[in-house]
């Protein structure tokens, strides 16, 4: 799998190096994949993470310190992202979201709005140029977020990698665009109420025959309805989110499905989120699990 | 089973450096936090709260028990100015041991029932009123899913009143109303402030967390005035984009 996962980053223009491969720099590649292995076996001795969500951050402050052009700050987020699907693979940490673009980012200059467009759509292509790598690779990609609100050529790219992986079992990259946590919770509202209707619309047609009662029409809706209805159903809560650059807010993301999960805020950009910053961001969660853990099974028990 | 023993070892070594560390930075914190409170460090002494309006605070529902600790917690807050403070802790020590305790004053338009106001006096004798607002798990997803059946209960009886065709799509702005009017509203705060072991909030209600600066301060019974002080400096120094 982490052999597809490094064609998968290939594809997607990252220098990779492919592990065992022999480099000119006397080995050099072979001592960092070792090490990298040795310390992911370390760091499974302890509680490993099963979802990770990130706010890749600092895109176009890489690109200002720098001084390239800005949309070349998230080429390079993208080719980081790639890059660490492959450990996240290896460390088995199974759920990966990301937070692309929220629906406050349609606030920004146009365009920059028009060239972040472009660029998903252009890398949501190249991807399902490979779709046979990521199969291979038994990921499987989501878009969480109103997908009405990107322009055509992106949505269509986007829904139909979705279909595309649907059967996939392995890693699952949850990518949130255009998204927000409050307008998730009243889209899952929305289609509670909207199923609702259906089934009593239904039952007055006499097609449905007491199902709708059973499907608990004329019960309260609970948090479990919700939970149900939310772009993240079946999906479990994220252990970590992280959030580059060192900026400590949230920003509207996954609000509803943290209420256990370990808050970090390191300090490097996005772009600059490497192996060793994961490895420390698991290494702080490991500290916290013991608290996390206590506490929702505490909760659950008096649920 | 050998380099399952060494990477084990490894491990435990790691996290022992990095406790050793911790306590290192703990150390030097204390510090520095006796330093703002003795006065030395003189850009800690004018705080510009103009930008806070809301101040949120989870603690650790353990630590929550210390009613005294709480107190102290929210008197510092007044001799600094804070105006409101909305405290929360996931199962609901702080609404059972704070609130009787308090002068409630309930205002009619406002509906979160919880709303106290408490009067304290500062050590210069001088009162302040800061508004002191106590939250539990219950005031989190809870109070979406009232928020939810309400707006499914005005779209039920829209469907039972012959208007079944019409599909109502309710927006943030819809729900934010049902939740001021199942007692789920409240500012937003603009800064959380975290005791407990973890950065981590808790279940502190989802809609008014969206742009809040969250902090981690570390357990209760460690707290300090000059970390206090120190947060909110950083506090101030901070620019938002809000996505833009």
């Amino acid at each position: 799998m982490a052999e597809s996962l490094i064609s998968l980053a290939r594809s997607a223009d990252v220098k990779i190096e492919k592990p065992d491969e022999i480099v000119t720099t006397a080995g050099f590649g072979r001592l960092q994949n070792f090490l990298r292995k040795c310390t992911i076996a370390v760091l499974s001795c302890g509680p490993m993470p099963k979802h990770i969500a990130f706010i890749m951050d600092g895109n176009r402050r890489y690109a200002k310190f720098r001084s390239i052009k800005e949309g070349t700050g998230h080429r390079v987020g993208f080719s980081v992202l790639m890059a660490n699907l492959v450990y996240f693979s290896e460390m088995g940490v199974k759920y990966i979201t990301v937070y692309a673009f929220s629906i406050d980012n349609f606030k920004r200059d146009p365009s920059e709005v028009q060239s972040l467009m472009e660029l998903m759509e252009e890398k949501i292509n190249q991807l399902l140029e490979n779709i046979n790598v990521i199969n291979k690779a038994n990921c499987k990609i989501n878009f969480w977020g109103n997908l009405d609100l990107l322009s055509e050529p992106v949505r269509v790219a986007a829904q139909k990698l979705m279909e595309c992986t649907a059967g996939n079992t392995g890693l699952v990259l949850s990518v949130c665009m255009p998204y927000n946590s409050t307008s998730e919770i009243v889209n899952a509202i929305n289609r509670i109420c909207s199923e609702r209707r259906e089934m009593l619309q239904g039952e007055h047609a006499g097609s449905y025959n007491g199902h709708a009662a059973s499907n608990g029409v004329y019960s309260d809706i609970s948090v479990d309805d919700l939970d149900r209805h939310m772009y993240s159903a079946g999906c479990p809560d994220p252990d970590i989110v992280i959030r580059t650059s060192g900026e400590t807010r949230l920003s509207n993301f996954l609000l509803w499905q943290t209420t256990f999960s370990h808050l970090q805020n390191p300090d490097p950009l996005w772009p600059e989120f490497s192996f060793r910053h994961l490895a420390w961001a698991i290494l702080q969660y490991q500290i916290a699990y013991p608290y996390l853990e206590q506490t929702r099974k505490w909760v659950k028990k008096q649920l | 089973m050998i380099t399952k023993l060494i990477f084990g070892l490894l491990w435990c070594l790691v996290h022992l450096v990095i406790s050793i560390c911790d306590l290192w930075s703990c150390l030097s914190n204390k510090l520095e936090c006796y330093l703002i409170s003795s006065k030395v460090l003189s850009k800690y002494q004018s705080l510009h709260l103009e930008r806070l309006k809301c101040l949120g605070v989870v603690v650790d529902s353990g630590e929550a028990k210390n009613v005294m600790e709480v107190k102290q917690l929210l008197h510092w807050f007044s001799t600094i100015g804070i105006k409101y403070v909305a405290l929360y802790d996931i199962e609901g020590v702080i609404k059972e041991s704070l609130e009787p305790g308090m002068e409630a004053s309930r205002d009619d338009k406002s509906m979160n029932s919880s709303d106290v106001c408490a009067y304290t006096k500062t050590s210069h004798g001088s009162h302040r009123h800061m508004v002191v607002e106590c939250l539990s798990g219950s005031d989190g997803k809870e109070a979406i899913a009232k928020a939810a059946n309400l707006l499914y209960s005005a779209n039920y009886n829209c469907s039972t009143h012959g208007y079944g065709k019409i599909n109502i799509v309710f927006t943030e702005a819809d729900m934010a109303c049902a939740l001021r009017s199942v007692g789920g509203g409240g500012p937003e705060p603009d800064l959380l402030l975290v005791y407990g072991p973890v950065r981590c909030h808790l279940g502190f209600p989802a809609w008014r967390l969206r742009y809040t600066e969250i902090m981690h301060m570390g357990p209760l019974k460690s707290m300090k005035y000059g970390s206090i002080v120190k947060v909110l400096y950083q506090f101030s120094r901070k620019h938002q984009n809000y996505g833009q």
